[in-house]
């Protein structure tokens, strides 16, 4: 097979220079310009959003906006101080369920198990439980504690939203710990066993330290996903027009104000739902980019 | 853990004491993970048992009817059902060019790696926005900013039945586009994550035997991950089935069925948000059998993503 080619130098030999003007390069570059478009309509959205949750919600942020509660339909004024505190509880008590649980979970499926059917069974269904609906954690929830009322007294509870917020937040951390804990290389193990550790103490003060940081970064990512999730929450907190009244009465959460005043016809109702956006966004893109710091902070 | 590390530790002899917290560590490790399988079985049987009323009384009929009348007891799901399917399929059709674009155009060597990262970073926080924020956005801006083109769409081509409603505000179109945003971070990030493994000895490869970098990219990059790809396009397929918030405050929340995109429809996801709360009786458990069959759907496709990337997983 000879290889002969129409572009030769003057020379006789190869012409191998690049050639703007062939049509497949032309075609290359119209299709890397597409691709650059495409992107910059992927960021837009971001852009947008930010854009405008800063330029509504960045003026109405005062000292009331966090210290008063919102005002019936129809009046001015008011702020959304019960709904930062809920939203505050809410995960707390979600991050108190998951994250034990969580880590226990990757504790076992990382130092535990050596690739059994079992573990590999756990594993599938973390995968599968990452791809519920976040509204069927509501729905599972309302199914079991809101309506047997038999483990929390009143029906709807702060309790019961962040009991259906763990759900959504295990599966990350189970796969964060595990992953984590993969990191950590065996001779550290190895070490510890050798100078007579109990698998206990190997555990608890070698390996779950030195995976600390990427422990701790998917943590946080899961506390930011579950302070923004509204749908598990509206018909298992429900919401409260009032500050918080323990963990066994409905509970107010920016999430769900947001969604329950941005359909209301009144003005300033909206306007606080806007409020309400920017404190959510900017606590939850302070957490994104505390984890992201953790990250790099152990990559050094 | 290697067997090593496993015959290390019976090197020692262990007080009984140790050996107790070493067991009963073991055991709550084991019975933590199984929390998982505990949820997910108990998802199962709280949804499936909550629906059992509903199913036995409408059976079939269920999915391809759509009376919901709680005044009369006669509930039907099939606009919720095509509603969820139209949604999601439509905002895939869009989010996949654009999200598989921008991944090439991130990991390929196009603009410099900062700004690369930078649009990266931007992607993976577009993900992080609370999807009630994008439904705020989407009624305040993003629908009254499209609305001149989707009247414009419905006197183009109102012949059609897809635009044969002229457009009130909230509806299935916007609620697409919503969409599209919220999973175009899913597929842009697993995308780039599968690209970003194809060795570079292929990439080399492909640059040395002379092709053009789209040359390249179409038929060695691609094809070399095409497993993340389809994984990840089947995952934000799961996820825009499921999504509910913005979805919710966008669509119109309407049961009449309607092939028309420009009116208000319903996603099963919507309707178990708009309806749950206030609900009583045969409604309760009408909606849990709509939560049931969401569940299905969002499984189904979930574990079909899984085998996916398994099966296709990268052979090279």
């Amino acid at each position: 097979m000879t290889f002969t080619s129409s572009a030769r130098t003057a020379d006789g030999r190869p012409d191998l220079a690049y050639k703007p003007n062939l049509s497949r390069n032309i075609g290359s570059r119209i299709l890397t310009i597409i691709a650059g478009l495409f992107s910059g309509i992927a960021v837009l959205p971001l852009l947008l959003v930010l854009g405008y949750v800063l330029l509504k919600g960045a003026s109405k942020i005062s000292y009331t906006l966090f210290t008063e509660l919102p005002p019936p339909p129809g009046l001015e004024g008011g702020g959304i101080g019960n709904a930062v505190i809920g939203t505050i509880v809410v995960t707390i008590i979600a991050g108190l369920v998951a994250i034990p649980v969580g880590v226990g979970g990757g504790i076992f499926l990382a130092e535990y198990s050596s690739g059994g059917s079992f573990a590999q069974f756990i594993r599938f269904g973390t995968n599968v439980l990452s791809g519920v609906p976040s509204i069927i954690a509501g729905v599972f929830i309302y199914g079991t504690i809101v309506t047997s009322r038999i483990v929390f007294g009143n029906a709807y509870s702060a309790l019961a939203g962040g009991v259906a917020l763990s759900i959504l937040m295990l599966p990350t951390v189970i796969k964060t710990t595990d992953e984590g804990l993969k990191l950590v290389p065996d001779d550290l193990r190895r070490a510890s066993l050798g100078v007579g550790a109990s698998r206990f103490v190997t555990i608890t003060r070698i390996t779950l330290p030195t995976a600390f940081t990427p422990i701790a970064t998917g943590v946080v990512l899961a506390i930011a996903r579950a302070a923004g999730e509204t749908a598990p929450l509206i018909f298992t907190a429900l919401f409260s027009p009032f500050w918080a009244d323990g963990v066994f009465n409905p509970i107010a959460t920016l999430s769900v104000l947001i969604y329950n005043f941005a359909i209301m016809p009144y003005e300033t109702q909206n306007e606080l739902a806007s409020a309400a956006s920017f404190v959510l966004v900017a606590m939850i893109l302070i957490l994104n980019l505390f984890s992201r710091w953790l990250a790099q902070f152990a990559s050094k | 853990m290697s067997t090593d590390t496993g015959k290390l530790y019976l090197l020692r002899h262990r007080p009984p004491s140790e050996k107790l917290v070493d067991v009963a560590f073991k055991n709550l490790a084991v019975i933590l993970a199984s929390m998982v399988a505990f949820i997910l079985l108990a998802i199962f049987v709280v949804v499936f048992f909550g629906g059992l009323e509903s199913m036995g009384r409408y059976g079939w009929k269920f999915l391809v009817t759509s009376d919901w009348n709680p005044v009369d007891d006669e509930y039907g799901a099939g606009a919720a059902i095509y509603g969820t399917l139209v949604t999601s399929l439509l905002s895939l059709i869009i989010a996949v060019p654009l999200g598989v674009g921008t991944a090439i155009f991130i990991t390929e060597n196009i603009i410099p790696r900062k700004i690369r990262n930078v649009i990266g970073l931007m992607v993976e926080l577009l993900a992080a926005i609370p999807s009630v924020v994008l439904g705020l956005w989407a009624i305040f801006v993003m629908e009254p900013f499209i609305r001149p083109a989707l009247e414009l769409l419905h006197t183009l081509l109102g012949w059609l039945p897809f635009f044969s409603t002229p457009p009130l505000g909230p509806g299935t179109l916007p609620a697409v586009l919503i969409l599209v945003v919220m999973i175009l971070p899913i597929i842009t990030a697993i995308s780039r994550d599968s690209l970003n493994q194809v060795p570079p000895s292929l990439r080399q490869a492909a640059y040395g035997v002379g092709t053009t970098r789209w040359g390249a990219i179409m038929n060695v990059l691609l094809p070399a991950a095409i497993s993340g790809v389809v994984g990840g396009v089947m995952l934000a397929l799961g996820r825009a089935m499921g999504e509910t918030m913005a979805v919710t405050m966008i669509i119109g929340n309407s049961n009449n069925f309607s092939l028309s995109l420009l009116a208000p429809g319903n996603t099963i996801a919507s309707m178990l948000a708009n309806q749950f709360g206030e609900a009583d009786g045969s409604q309760v458990s009408s909606l849990m059998y709509a939560a049931f069959v969401l569940i299905i759907m969002t499984l189904a496709v979930n574990i079909f993503a899984q085998w996916m990337v398994k099966r296709l997983s990268l052979k090279y």
